[in-house]
């Protein structure tokens, strides 16, 4: 366990250097909730799913949403990563011809399973992929990622609705709680707590960790899947700006690109 | 008198016939299934049938998952809710990652009747059409309901089919030919070409034998695909009659009389005139008093043909 462990936290500190790099190359994106993703987007990609590289395509690979597009940092350093593509290619991020869209387009590059970026949809397209997987008896397992401001969205509860009636419990969603959104804590701006209560009241299963402990990360992967008859929640409490002292819980870092001093700096804290 | 038949009744039955051969087809709908015509697919197939409730937005975004896995997903409501609801879920989840998912809106236009003007899409050939990828069907009758639904299986990508709640004349034959992005010579004519769409195709045969009493040989012909627009048919009318007269049961912005009057501005500018509904919402009434009081009849078409050959004199 312990060198599992220590091998995604390895794996989460690489993403998170590599979403500084590209972002700094760029001059435009969003580190914080890319950041205060990246252990759970590093189990997800390095332990939990299975899908292979060499072939996007694979019928039987699970699934992964980024419901929260805006965060398509964290998806593309762990696609990168993983072998999707080459980690030089991150450098191209919202350049004109990319396949690395501002947010997630899945027409353009391999790995991504949905396009998403406008906030409260991915949700949705998860529980068609948990449907569709289900009606052919297979035995892939779909995982979705919210943000705690996208649950804001009317949306997303005729989503939780829908996925809680039909007892999708190939579904695996996990709330990044950083309670921070573009104008400010997310419980001045609108509050959304309580969540645990909200999801359960939807017919939910729901686990609350710590999102940036790689254990218990997995340990609520493995509830998830052991839970039948229902969908799982994980709320993870999360730290916007994750790994970056300067960056932490800041709101300013929600959407801005970090210069070339800052990027430095950045590394020196991810070292 | 002709047989009258609602388009949504000919997509209920197609939808089963397409069900029981493609085990691939999957229906959505919100909480309107029986008016919507997608409860005997539900009667047929219900592992394959999906009650989204009244729940729009969620709906599309689903049918769009639901197309990544594979499927051929038809996703059923009023035209109103389809387009205007979830318009967004339709654009950024369905079109542009331009997955294979089937819009069936019913109760579209004006003869929806009693509901009212909330309940008149009388936008939706206009919001769709302005979407990248979208082919946009809007049958004539039960027959070419039929072939729609078909082909909109067979293409691969998103496809919008507007359909109505009345019951409407056919005026196809059995051996009727659709294919998608060809319009459909009703009937040759020298004099004014009358290009119609969706309910307003028997309006116009109705129109062009009248005028033909009057020695005006009027050309009709059927526009079921108002995207792609099927611009060798619209100019070549255009070009063999010296005038056009559109007519839709939309609003006259945006849907095929703007197609229209774009494509011949373009490549062949003669004169037109738009029979539709003139910028403004509709309201209560039975289906054919609405018809009449909006200015969609064959008598409407008529006076617009003798208003478009005037200016070309």
């Amino acid at each position: 366990m312990g060198q599992r462990i220590q091998e995604l936290q390895e794996r989460a500190k690489a993403i998170r250097r590599h979403i500084v790099t590209m972002l700094g190359e760029s001059g435009s994106g969003h580190p914080g909730g890319s950041l205060s993703a990246a252990d759970i987007v590093s189990v997800l990609y390095f332990d939990t799913m299975k899908v292979d590289p060499d072939q996007p395509d694979w019928q039987a690979r699970d699934r992964f949403v980024l419901s929260k597009g805006h965060a398509a940092p964290v998806l593309y350093a762990a696609l990168a990563e993983k072998g999707f593509f080459s980690k030089e290619e991150l450098m191209t991020l919202r350049k004109l011809g990319s396949r690395l869209q501002g947010h997630p387009d899945m027409k353009k590059l391999p790995g991504v399973e949905m396009s998403t970026g406008s906030l409260g949809q991915g949700l949705s397209a998860a529980i068609g992929m948990a449907m569709g997987l289900r009606l052919d008896g297979g035995e892939q397992r779909v995982y979705t990622l919210l943000g705690d401001g996208e649950v804001q969205e009317g949306q997303i509860w005729e989503a939780a609705m829908a996925a809680g009636h039909f007892k999708l419990d190939n579904l695996t969603a996990f709330l990044d709680y950083n309670n921070l959104q573009i104008d400010g804590p997310v419980d001045v701006v609108m509050n959304v707590a309580p969540l645990n209560d909200k999801w359960r009241a939807f017919g939910w299963h729901v686990i609350e960790i710590d999102g940036h402990d790689i254990e218990q990360i997995l340990k609520a992967l493995e509830e998830a899947k052991a839970t039948k008859g229902k969908p799982t929640m994980i709320i993870a409490k999360t730290i916007k700006g994750k790994g970056v002292s300067f960056m932490e819980n800041q709101v300013g870092w929600h959407g801005n690109a970090p210069k070339p001093d800052q990027v430095e700096q950045a590394l020196k804290d991810l070292a | 008198m002709t047989k009258k038949i609602a388009t949504r009744d000919a997509y209920g039955q197609e939808l089963v016939r397409l069900g029981a051969e493609n085990k691939d087809v999957v229906v959505l709908d919100a909480d309107l299934s029986k008016s919507t015509k997608t409860h005997d697919f539900m009667k047929n197939f219900p592992e394959r049938f999906f009650n989204m409730g009244i729940a729009e937005a969620n709906m599309m975004a689903t049918a769009a998952g639901l197309a990544a896995t594979g499927k051929i997903p038809f996703a059923s409501t009023f035209a109103m809710f389809a387009t205007g609801r979830a318009f967004e879920q339709i654009r950024n989840s369905i079109c542009y990652p331009k997955l294979n998912v089937k819009i069936a809106a019913t109760h579209a236009g004006v003869t929806v009747g009693e509901d009212g003007g909330s309940h008149q899409s009388i936008e939706d050939i206009a919001i769709m059409r302005a979407l990248p990828g979208m082919t946009v069907f809007v049958p004539a009758d039960a027959v070419e309901t039929a072939a729609a639904i078909r082909a909109a299986a067979e293409i691969q990508g998103p496809v919008y089919i507007r359909l109505g709640r009345s019951g409407v004349p056919v005026i196809h034959g059995e051996d009727f030919k659709f294919t998608p992005g060809e319009a459909v010579t009703l009937r040759e004519g020298s004099d004014v070409a009358l290009i119609a769409t969706g309910i307003m195709v028997s309006a116009a045969l109705e129109a062009a034998e009248k005028l033909a009493e009057e020695g005006i040989q009027a050309m009709v012909l059927d526009v079921h695909t108002i995207k792609p627009l099927d611009i060798f048919a619209v100019v070549e009318a255009a070009r063999q009659c010296g005038a056009v007269v559109t007519a839709e049961e939309h609003s006259i912005i945006g849907g095929l009389g703007s197609a229209v009057a774009e494509t011949l501005s373009e490549h062949f500018p003669v004169p037109l005139q738009r029979v539709g509904v003139r910028d403004t919402f509709g309201e209560s009434g039975k289906p054919a008093e609405l018809l009449e009081y909006f200015g969609l009849t064959a008598a409407n078409i008529i006076e617009a043909a003798k208003k478009v050959m005037a200016k070309n004199k």
